[in-house]
């Protein structure tokens, strides 16, 4: 199985001068594993921050969505009390950073970032709205795909994971560099979510379900 | 085994999430001695990576700094004491372009027979050890980053 991505990946272009040339220096197995990971509990987590529709006086444009799922360790148990941020472009391909000059409408009423921590069944869930796809300057006509960018801690140095959550069917995927980056396509296909009509809200929300698996297995036994 | 989520990159647009107020003091309502650090995120080409997010951890202490126009960054930490090797922080790098964080360490300067001593730092090619030592530059520690080129940062596999 050949899931990560490599450092140096021509076809997405500013790998090219940042990626390092000299082998990574390989500690002993259990090393990352043992050591845990950031303390990140000064990272402040308010329970709005895990409704994205909700941060300002008005509605944000666009398809209203709910996306949910579980951390697991690669042993498959839940992940608990670990913080998950998301941050997005809004409906129109345009992120509120700015760095962000494409020419597509802000949202007054859409931020595009949330935090929650994970429950004791390690489950997230944020409500927010689809971003929309943008354009990039890596090729002529190069854009990418929707996508969730997702930070996670986990409970050791190994399980610290960035990463993006894409959409199923999304004619752009096939096409992307970034997420093509994945030599295997079935770790390509692990950051595609999947529609749940079980997450769905009838006449509010479509929901998906995306299950994030962390590095390395659990960093202390759970009790039973 | 159930396979991990692979990576992806943070990519260029983070700046108006993921930083947080106080985010580069890691010292935020505890005692003891501050020591800032400074350094620059550097490319290949000797370039500044002004979209770069670092973060330092060690133990209790967790630090994280978006990089500016110039690829700076800046911290404030307690020099940490370990049982175990010299004192040193755990550094995490992210960019555009880095489709996987990269891992490094960050030493001291002033602690010559600990890091000597030290058996991460042993594992290290000799010549490239420096990498890992912030230098003293008065009151404050440098420690730029280089994610290639001549001098390039010693990075840990993950």
């Amino acid at each position: 199985m050949d899931f990560e991505p490599p450092y140096l990946y021509p076809d997405y272009r500013s790998t090219e001068l940042r990626a390092p040339r000299h082998e990574p220096v390989r500690l002993p197995d259990e090393w990352f594993h043992k050591t845990p990971g950031p303390a990140f509990g000064r990272i402040p987590v308010r329970a709005e921050d895990a409704d994205l529709t909700r941060q300002h006086p008005g509605e944000p444009m666009g398809e209203r969505i709910i996306i949910t799922g579980r951390v697991l360790d690669s042993d498959g148990h839940p992940v608990r009390n670990t913080l998950v941020e998301v941050w997005q472009a809004n409906g129109a391909g345009r992120y509120l950073d700015p760095v962000d000059d494409h020419d597509a409408p802000l949202d007054p009423n859409f931020t595009g970032a949330g935090r929650a921590l994970t429950d004791g069944a390690g489950a997230y869930r944020f409500v927010t709205v689809k971003p929309g796809a943008y354009p990039w300057r890596n090729h002529l006509n190069a854009w990418r795909p929707a996508h969730v960018h997702f930070s996670l801690f986990g409970p050791s140095l190994a399980s610290r994971l960035v990463t993006q959550m894409y959409f199923p069917g999304d004619p752009l995927i096939p096409l992307d560099p970034i997420l093509g980056s994945i030599p295997d396509p079935r770790g390509r296909e692990l950051l595609i979510a999947r529609l749940d009509l079980e997450t769905t809200i009838p006449e509010w929300a479509l929901g998906y379900r995306w299950d994030i698996v962390l590095r390395g297995r659990r960093a202390t036994p759970v009790e039973g | 085994m159930t396979a991990p989520t692979p990576s992806q990159t943070v990519g260029p647009f983070f700046g108006f999430a993921l930083p947080f107020e106080g985010d580069s003091n890691a010292m935020a309502g505890e005692s003891g001695l501050a020591i800032r650090i400074e350094g620059q995120v550097l490319d290949g080409a000797g370039n500044p990576v002004n979209d770069a997010l670092v973060e330092a951890a060690q133990g209790d202490q967790f630090a994280r700094c978006r990089t500016d126009a110039e690829g700076a960054y800046h911290m404030t930490v307690r020099k940490p004491v370990t049982a175990d090797g010299a004192p040193c922080l755990g550094i995490t790098v992210f960019a555009r372009g880095l489709l996987r964080h990269l891992s490094t360490r960050m030493y001291f300067p002033d602690e010559d027979r600990a890091n000597r001593e030290d058996r991460v730092l042993q594992m290290v090619d000799e010549s490239r050890r420096h990498t890992l030592v912030a230098q003293a530059e008065g009151d404050i520690l440098h420690f730029d980053i280089r994610l290639q080129g001549e001098a390039e940062t010693v990075f840990f596999a993950l």
